[in-house]
């Protein structure tokens, strides 16, 4: 106890008086146009990579769900293959996929050519990224979300088809917004973990937050300072996706408590609101 | 004469008098024979109770009548159409989802657990399908949902939450919901089971006020006193089969079958 508290005092004076945390340096980056156009680029890698890998892996489990074992046998062939590799060397590969085929061509075998894709041209940095991170991230989502399909009790699924609804109605209306509860918060862990995961596309480089301070410090030797920079945005920007996430999880913990609840967020609202209301404003 | 019991009592109906014909039903689950050779006819505006120990086949029987689950052998048809099939010259073809749907559709289902939509509120549960369906627009099925509710004493419950409910207006719910989507023929697999028994009774009103106003019903239950007072015909079943039918009180107070007879004195005492 005594000795964790030395430590940690220690530490703390280290942080102030060790000249060579450059704050003054941290301070003059931390809004710097370079590091904002960085953070621009990650987290819109965060967002498209999540879209891609949501969507993949709604569709991904409902296939290894389906009764049809060829199906089901591919979706899991699928979630093995990108589980089990490298998502490193995955992004290597797909950088270097116009190195297996330079072009892409669909028409008739030794006919006549519709339609020809340069891959070199198709595949810059940042659909590399994408592609390899959305679909990464496909096989992990589709792990959570037959997790979250599967809690779902069977009785629902009898209800919802002796009342007529089809398969596909039965999914959206009554077993995926069910299965969100179990789905959300492993979500944001891993909508977190794509926010950080996105530094490694900084070795094809593409120009988001951990490329764009790697640039300035190769020119400047200020490694230290501009680390914490990017720190101090990856923190800030992950602090935000938590309280989202506490936010989704309650609104789709509608019906599970006998009182209603309400999040924080809607609290916010309510509040802001009623001081419209109650200042007239439309 | 096992399973035909019924058949006789109404051979002097029509084809289409009936609601339900099921004639030699088998249905297996792996090397279990749960259904074994069941026929029960069920005129239009019946009510049947079915009775009998757990693992008799009753329930599957009464999800085969909506295809929930296959059978295996036989014909089961509702309202003169076979369930699940088509019939093109002799062989029998499977519905495509959209007509199994349609179908199903037009029957009703109430269960033991209720099943409600837990993130639906109660007007929601109801509005579901005939809006999904388009059946109704919006505002139609919301009205006829209120209408609904109100018949099952439920008026003022419009914005709860299942899980704010009891079990028994849950069920109230529940059968509110297979209404809405304004079936020719209802089928209860076992709707008090699963409640308080003070809550039983609540449940029962509704059925009965259901079965008056002519609804045709097939009720899994154990209620027996409900199957003496409400039910055109009682049917006992025991392992897969259909034991004896008939009138419920002479079968109640007169079984032809020893099986019947342990049956009811089990449950009775």
């Amino acid at each position: 106890m005594v000795v964790s508290a030395a430590l940690a005092v220690g530490l703390v004076t280290t942080l102030i008086t060790n000249p060579r945390y450059e704050w003054g340096t941290v301070n003059e980056y931390l809004f710097a146009p370079d590091i904002l156009r960085g953070l621009r680029m990650t987290i819109i890698l965060t967002v498209v990579s999540m879209l891609i890998g949501i969507a993949l892996g709604i569709v991904l489990a409902v296939i290894r769900l389906s009764p049809s074992k060829l199906a089901s046998g591919l979706a899991g062939a699928y979630i093995g293959f990108f589980r089990g590799t490298p998502v490193l060397v995955q992004l290597i590969f797909w950088f270097n996929f116009s190195a297996l085929y330079p072009k892409v061509v669909i028409g008739i075998p030794f006919g006549p050519e519709f339609f020809l894709v340069n891959i070199n041209l198709l595949i810059t940095p940042f659909v590399a990224a994408t592609l390899t991170l959305g679909l990464n991230e496909g096989a992990y989502m589709a792990e959570i979300v037959r997790s979250g399909i599967l809690s779902v009790p069977e009785g629902q699924t009898y209800a919802a088809s002796s009342l007529g609804l089809s398969r596909l109605q039965t999914l959206r209306k009554v077993v995926l917004p069910q299965a969100m509860r179990v789905i959300v918060p492993p979500t944001g862990n891993e909508v977190i973990g794509m926010l950080k995961t996105t530094s490694i596309v900084s070795i094809i480089a593409l120009s988001e937050l951990l490329y764009s301070a790697q640039s300035i410090y190769t020119r400047t030797y200020e490694t230290i300072p501009l680390l914490i920079v990017v720190s101090i945005w990856y923190l800030l920007a992950t602090s935000v996706l938590t309280f989202g996430q506490q936010y989704l999880e309650r609104r789709f913990g509608r019906g599970t408590t006998r009182t209603a609840p309400v999040a924080r967020f809607q609290m916010l609202r309510n509040a802001w609101g009623m001081t419209r209301r109650e200042a007239g404003v439309q | 004469m096992m399973g035909q019991a019924v058949a006789h009592t109404y051979s002097a109906r029509r084809e289409g008098d009936f609601m339900l014909q099921a004639h030699d039903v088998h249905k297996f689950f792996g090397s279990l024979h749960v259904l074994d050779s069941v026929s029960l006819d069920v005129a239009k505006g019946e009510v049947v109770c079915i009775i009998g120990p757990s693992g008799s086949g009753k329930s599957t029987f009464l999800r085969c009548i909506n295809h929930l689950d296959k059978i295996d052998a036989g014909r089961m048809s509702v309202d003169g159409r076979l369930v699940g099939y088509t019939e093109r010259g002799s062989r029998l073809h499977e519905l495509p989802e959209r007509d199994l749907l349609k179908q199903r559709a037009d029957i009703g289902m109430v269960f033991q657990h209720f099943d409600l939509f837990p993130h639906m509120s109660v007007l929601e549960n109801v509005c579901l399908a005939p809006v999904l369906l388009k059946r109704r627009t919006k505002q139609e099925a919301k009205a006829a949902a209120v209408e609904l509710l109100r018949r099952v004493g439920l008026a003022d419950k419009l914005q709860a939450y299942p899980v704010q409910l009891s079990g028994g207006q849950q069920q109230r719910v529940a059968i509110a919901r297979a209404l809405a989507m304004e079936p020719k023929l209802m089928l209860f697999d076992e709707p008090t089971s699963a409640l308080d028994p003070e809550l039983v009774g609540e449940v029962l009103v509704v059925m009965k006020e259901l079965a008056r106003t002519g609804m045709t019903m097939i009720v899994v239950t154990h209620e027996i006193g409900f199957a003496s007072e409400v039910a055109d015909t009682l049917v006992f079943m025991d392992r897969g089969r259909v034991v004896e039918s008939g009138d419920p009180r002479t079968v109640i107070s007169q079984p032809r079958e020893e099986r019947t007879r342990t049956f009811l004195s089990q449950v009775l005492s």
